[in-house]
Parts: structure tokens; sequence; C-alpha cells
């Protein structure tokens, strides 16, 4: 069967204040009718670039230097305004920021219609609100007059849906549909586009860096390194046999339920040795104790003369102990409570009420204005999600680190500061050249090196890791983990470590704690939640994680 | 080393920043060194001199009591920008504080500060000009006092604004686990990444506070004759266009408007200079 879609040795360039930056080498690949194909690769790997070049979206300072794209046997270029919608349509990452914010949604799906006279006045509204119905959005006919503020995230990737869908194209690009989207929110809306791409016969182009869910919904993939295809095979060949050292690396870094810490970076290729794992008992001491611990928001509304409205619960009387030594994770969708509770124990918010002793002592006393000035404030460090933004962009890397040494350790000398950063920088194996440089002059990787630095600089016995990988890409996830499981052991800390990816937990914590609006709703063992998980919620949690199991590919 | 490639870099990005620090180069060797390189006393009077037209011994001509105006123009340089440079600084630390602490505290301080300048920015603001000087009295320090108070509300604004929305940034929550205090945290933390859209500000205020000054002068308030001021040579100039000699006002007036110039040029360079994304 001829291709509907022909990428043939494609070459883009960027103009930079560096000069010209060559984005894609030479990068080809086909799409059948009716296929489903993954574009898998990291960041920079020039994904997303390929794509935007066949819908014709591609940025001002990038240009075509060699090859092109062909559509249905005839090349794209200067038809790619008739071609989108129509013929190719496209989905993007974050679907709140490509909807009009002023525009209700119905609107917007009516005037893609109109645009293509598919649909005139009187029957606009008619058909949005059948295609908000395809894509299973409850009450269709509410729903279509609403803004895209008052819908959840899942519901805004649902309108796009209906958007990409309406003129019947023949090929969908979904470039990283569900990235920002919980695990069961993304299993929802990925099923959603394959039952109805399936139903219309349609292609699709999947652009992830999530391995399991281009194993879940692709028949093909290509893996791109660096601007280049390196490798291109039906997902149960890929993943039973990877040919390439990149693709081995890329399967083996990405945690599935029972790979180990060790064989992350291990590869196939090149085995890196590392200690093997001592077997982790909690110490007999009690480290923390978290009581009844409540937290409330204030909810907007009531006039001068209505009543308040109850204040929102965001934690909602929940209780744990944790063992000197133990890590501990903590685990659930957006808005179950486990940032705010891992805030609170970290000191940075104030708790409604409820009480956290830490080492004994209830550290809720004291207000956390106060608390940052106080001898305890070392004991118990943070590393944050987003690394990037917990770096200040006037402050070089070795600056970020010094500064906790400075107010807390109260180290004055310049001198002992620079040997204590230059030490910390070893132990997260940050080279000493990096630590003159600000933010935006080290890659991600780097940036959470420096964060974990600064983290661990005042030796605190509790570390909270608020998912500290989750803007990574796995090959440096695999790497930061087993970093973070090193300095566990070699300094004896405890981890708090917040995430909403099991399969990332079980790799650091022995221990796992589920939270679901605001309450814990099953305790135990890593194995335990992960394999056999007793509550409803857990149960759906699990099975939403999309997974990549060669034995499971191979019976297919 | 470093600076060197970054003064660069921030040249070829904004070639017309060039143009703008040459300007601001040339004005300031006015102001240092005016008296100096002025060819006549700019307050020697000669009446058998008066109002003669632009020639090789007097390139801008003389004025109706036979005042060099090239030497009145390069030595008004020193009070014009005295004042701009005064009130904007004025203006700026005490408007930045302000803001960055509304910006920070919210509440009630919010609330405070922002009907405060809400207040300000409810006059005309000329006019607000006008009266504090007129009450306080005629003297160049009012004019500074005046020129500050008007342009508060900007600064309050700006600074109100990027420390709202950089208050709960992750490397805020860090340095509060890295034991700093709020002060601190404001003033190491918030404060420096404040500051790039701050110049901006800050440049296109000089513009507006030497324009306010000479303003003030031109109907009469705080810079008095005989003191060589754009404003007042302009004022004094324009009763003498009608009559043919029109360099009395056009060489003080075009000063005044190529310091305007040169200080809108200078924004986004003065930006680059402090951003270190932007440097790098």
């Amino acid at each position: 069967m001829a291709p509907l879609l022909k990428v043939e040795t494609l070459s883009i360039a960027f103009r930079t204040r560096k000069g010209e930056v060559q984005a894609l080498h030479e990068v080809g690949f086909e799409v059948a009718p009716g296929e489903v194909v993954g574009v898998v690769g990291e960041s920079g790997s020039g994904k997303s670039v390929s794509a935007y070049t066949v819908i014709g979206l591609l940025d001002q300072a990038g240009r075509i230097t060699h090859g092109g794209v062909e559509y249905d046997g005839k090349p794209v270029a200067g038809r790619q305004r008739e071609l989108r919608g129509r013929e190719i349509s496209m989905i993007f990452q974050n679907p709140r920021a490509a909807l009009n914010p002023i525009m209700p949604v119905g609107q917007q799906i009516a005037d893609v219609l109109k645009r293509h006279a598919l649909a005139g006045r009187t029957d606009a509204r008619a058909k949005a609100i059948d295609l908000l119905r395809q894509v299973k959005i409850n009450d269709p006919e509410e729903r279509v007059d609403s803004y895209p503020f008052e819908l959840s995230g899942g519901m805004c990737q649902r309108v796009m849906i209906a958007l990409a869908l309406a003129c019947s194209p023949r090929l969908l690009i979904a470039d990283e549909p569900t990235t920002g989207l919980d695990v069961t929110t993304q299993k929802a809306t990925m099923d959603l586009v394959r039952d109805l791409t399936r139903a219309r016969g349609m292609s699709v182009m999947l652009i992830t860096h999530d391995l399991g869910m281009a194993a879940e919904y692709c028949d093909r993939i290509v893996v791109m390194e660096k601007g280049h295809v390196v490798e291109s095979a039906p997902v149960a060949q890929l993943f039973t046999d990877p040919q390439h050292p990149y693709t081995q690396k890329l399967i083996a870094a990405s945690p599935g339920p029972r790979s180990q810490l060790a064989e992350l970076t291990g590869g196939i290729a090149a085995p890196v040795s590392i200690a093997p794992p001592r077997p982790r008992e909690p110490g007999p001491e009690r480290l923390l104790e978290v009581v009844d611990l409540v937290k409330e928001f204030p909810r907007r509304g009531g006039g001068v003369f209505g009543k308040k409205p109850a204040p929102f619960r965001a934690v909602d009387g929940i209780g744990f102990q944790m063992m000197r030594g133990e890590s501990l994770g903590l685990v659930g969708e957006s808005g179950c409570g486990k940032s705010t509770t891992s805030s609170i124990i970290a000191r940075l918010q104030d708790a409604t009420s409820g009480a956290v002793v830490f080492d004994g002592q209830d550290i809720l006393q004291h207000p956390s204005a106060r608390f940052a000035r106080m001898p305890e404030r070392g004991r118990i460090q943070m590393v944050f999600q987003d690394a990037h933004d917990s770096l200040d962009p006037r402050w070089s890397a070795a600056e970020a680190i010094a500064q906790p040494l400075r107010r807390i350790s109260g180290l004055r000398e310049a001198a002992a500061v620079t040997r204590r950063v230059d030490e910390l920088a070893e132990m997260v194996g940050l080279p000493a050249n990096l630590l003159s440089r600000y933010p935006h002059q080290l890659s991600g990787g780097q940036k959470a090196r420096v964060g974990i630095a600064r983290a661990i600089a005042t030796d605190p016995l509790l570390l909270i890791l608020d998912e500290p990988t989750s803007a990574l890409d796995v090959s440096v996830q695999a790497v930061v983990l087993q970093l973070l499981d090193r300095l566990r052991r070699d300094l004896g800390m405890s981890y708090i470590f917040v995430s909403h990816d099991l399969n990332v937990v079980r790799l650091l914590c022995e221990r796992v704690i589920v939270m679901n609006r605001g309450r814990i709703v099953e305790t135990g063992t890593a194995e335990e939640v992960l394999h056999a998980p007793r509550d409803a919620y857990t149960q759906k949690l699990v099975s939403a994680i999309p997974h990549f199991e060669p034995e499971r590919l191979r019976a297919s | 080393m470093a600076a060197i490639a970054r003064l660069r870099y921030t040249v070829s990005e904004n070639p017309l920043t060039v143009i703008g620090f040459g300007l601001f180069a040339v004005f300031v060797i006015m102001a240092v060194f005016g008296p100096a390189i002025a060819p006549y006393d700019p307050l020697a009077t000669r009446a058998v001199n008066a109002l003669q037209p632009p020639s090789m011994a007097h390139p801008f001509g003389t004025d109706h009591l036979g005042r060099d105006v090239l030497s009145r123009v390069i030595v008004a340089a020193r009070l014009d920008l005295g004042i701009a440079l005064s009130a904007v600084m004025l203006s700026f630390v005490v408007g930045s504080a302000l803001g960055c602490l509304a910006g920070f505290r919210g509440g009630w301080t919010d609330r405070i500060v922002g009907r405060l300048s809400d207040t300000i920015m409810a006059f005309p603001l000329f006019v607000l000009a006008m009266g504090v000087v007129a009450t306080m009295g005629n003297t160049v320090q009012n004019v500074i006092y005046a020129t500050a108070v008007i342009n508060l509300p900007f600064y309050i604004r700006v600074a109100r604004a990027e420390v709202a929305v950089r208050r709960n940034a992750g490397y805020v929550q860090a340095a509060r686990l890295s034991g700093s205090s709020d002060l601190r945290i404001l003033a190491t933390q918030l404060f420096p990444n404040v500051l790039p859209p701050m110049m901006v500000q800050i440049s296109l205020n000089l513009g507006w506070a030497i324009l306010n000054a000479a303003g003030l002068s031109f109907i009469g308030l705080g810079v008095r004759p005989p003191a060589a001021e754009w404003g007042i040579m302009v004022a004094e100039g324009a009763s003498y266009i009608v009559s043919g000699e029109w360099w009395l006002a056009l060489f003080p007036g075009a000063a005044l408007m190529l310091a305007v110039f040169c200080f809108n040029l200078m924004g986004d360079g003065l930006r680059d200079m402090v951003d270190p994304t932007r440097r790098t």
C-alpha cells in the first residue's frame, strides 16, 4: 500500500545566535493509511520539529535545507494551508494554551466547521454538540457554551480532539498529547484517540517521550536521537529485539513494574557497575510522625450577606509514621493533597490543624515564617519538581549551593564555603567547571543536581523530593534516581518521595502511601501496592500506567 | 573578558543602543565639564552683541542680552540632567521599595500602597507637579521632589506586578528552605529579578523627568533666570520666533529633544546588561 505520509531525507536548520544549527539530519519515515506510528525520542531529538514541518507550522527561523514531505504522493510544500484541518490535523501538548481562552469551546469548533464549509450558521451549533458527544464529554449541550478555563485539562484535550477531528482528516498528528495530565486521564484520552481514529480508519503520528505509551498505542515506532532517525521497527520487534544502542539505552532507562534501579543505566551494550544494593532496613528510631493533619483553603464566593462557603479541605486528616533511614513514597494524582502535605512537613506552609512530630518535637508549633531562622530548618530540606524554576536566574550554581551553607550552617569564611560547595558538587556528580554557570546555561539534569546539592548541603535528616525527575528525560531520570539512592545510603537520610509515577516510586521507596482527595486510601510496601493493590482507586491508578513488557508483547 | 563579550553582545543586539549611549556620553561630558568647554561665560551679557544669528564666533547665535546660546546650552546640561537623575533615582528607590513590599506582602500593605499610587495617578500629573512646587516653594530641590512624586506610581506598579508573579517561584521557596528571612528574600532574590523591567522604566522616565523639569521652568516655576536651563531658554526664546530670531528657542529645544531621545534608546540596552539570561 502506498504510504499516506512520506518524509524523505528531510534536513532542517535553525538560525540562532551562534549561527545555523542543524535540527534534523536527513530524517525519513513513512506512515501508511490506518497506521499508528510513534515518534519517540528525548528532548532535542527533533521529533516535534518533524511534525511541525509536516503540517507547515515550522518556526520562522527554521529552514528546509534538504529533502521534503510528501502527502498522498504529492509534495506538501506550498499546499499546507489547504491540507491543514481537512487532511492533516494536530493536537497539541498543552490543550488549555491551544484553545482560545475568551471563546466558548463550541464556538471554536463551529468556527472550524464554517471555515471549511462543513456547516452553515444554522447547523454549526448542533454539529459542534455532536462532535463533543463523540469525544465523550458529558452534557455536551451545556458544555458547548463553556469557556476553556471552566473545563479540566482532560476535558480541554477532548475539545482539542473534537477540533482536530471536525473535518474528518486522514492524518492526525498528536504532539505529546497527554503531558501534564494525570495517568488515569492520560489513559482515558489516549483510549479515546485510539477508538476514534480506528473507527475512521485514520493514520496517527504520535509524538511522545514515553516508551510505555508508544508501546501501548502504536503499530510502529520511529526512534529519534539528536535529529537522526536511529531505528524504525514494529512495536513488538522494537521492544523484544532493539538494534540501535540508543534504543537499548532508552528501553533500559524507562522504569517498568519490575525493573531494578541498577539496571536503568545498564543498557545491554554497556553495563555500568554499581554497588549491589544493600538491604534497606529502616532503623528502629522514629523520625517523623504526622498526626491528623488538616489543611483548609477558603473558597471564593459568598457576598456580604451570603453565607461563606465551606472551606476546601486539601488535606483531610491524614496520619503516618516514618522511621529513621526509611524512605516513603507519597503517590496520587494532581489535587490529591500530596504536594500540600509535603510542603507542610517542609514547613513552607502552615497547617490548619494536626501535628507533625519530627525528631521528638512538634514542628508545627512554630509558624512557617519563623521556622526559616530556626536550627531545625537545616534538618528538613526539599528538592523541587521544577529544577529550573527553583534556581534564581541571577545566581550561579555555586552561589545557589552556598546559600544554605551561609544561612543555616553559619559558614562565613569564603574559602570554607568554596571547599564545601566543591565537595557537594562532587557528591552529586556536577563537574566543577559548571559551578560558575547560571541556570539557563545548564541542562535539565545538571540543574537537578544543583538542586540536590543545595538540599543536602546542611546534612538534613529528612529530604522531601517533590517529583524531582518529572521534568527530566528518561535517561537523565535514571541517573538522577541512582544518585538519590546512593546519597541516601551514604548520608543516611530519610526520603519522602512525592510522585504520580508508581514505577519510579517503587525504585526508591520501600513503603508507599496512596492519597486521593486529601485522604490516605492505601499504605503498604511498594511491591504490594503496585502488584496487588487492594483499594479500588489504587487499582485504577496502577492499571492506567502505560506498560511495555517484552513478555506480553511477544505473546500477542 | 566576559564583560567585553557581554558588551559586544548587547551592542550587536541593540545597534540603536550604541547611538543612545553615545549621545548620553556627550551629555555627561557637557554636564561634567560644561563651564570648562563652553566658549563664553554663559551669564555674561553684552548688549551690543544682542540677537546675533549663528556665526563662526557664536555657532548658535546670541540671545536678547547678548549671551552666547551655545555656552548656555552646554552649561544647562548639568542642571537638567541633575534634576532628572536625582528625581528618577528618588522615585526608583522609594517606588520599588513600596512596590516590592506590596507585591510580596499582599493584603493590607498591597491595598494601602495601591490606593496611594492610584491617588497620585488621579491628578493630571503636570498640574500636580505645579501644585507641589507652588506650595513648597520655588526651588530646584522642590522641582526634584515634584518630579519624583509624579513618577512614583509607575515604579510602584512595575515592581508590585513583577514581584507578585515571582512571590511563589521555586527559588523563593528554596531560599526559605535555606533559612532566609522574608526581608532577605525580598532583597536578594526578588528585587534583583525585577531590575530588568525596571531599567526600561528608568530610562523612559529620565526622558519624562527632563521634559517635566523643563516644562516647569517654562511656565516660570523651579529654575529662575538668569540660570541656564533648557526649558527657560525655550520659554525666553519663544517670543522671539515671530520676529525671526529662531535660534534662541531652537537649539535648547533640540538639546532637550536629543536628551529625551537618547534615554529612550538606552532602555533596551540597559535591560540586557542587567539580565544574565540575556547576555550569555
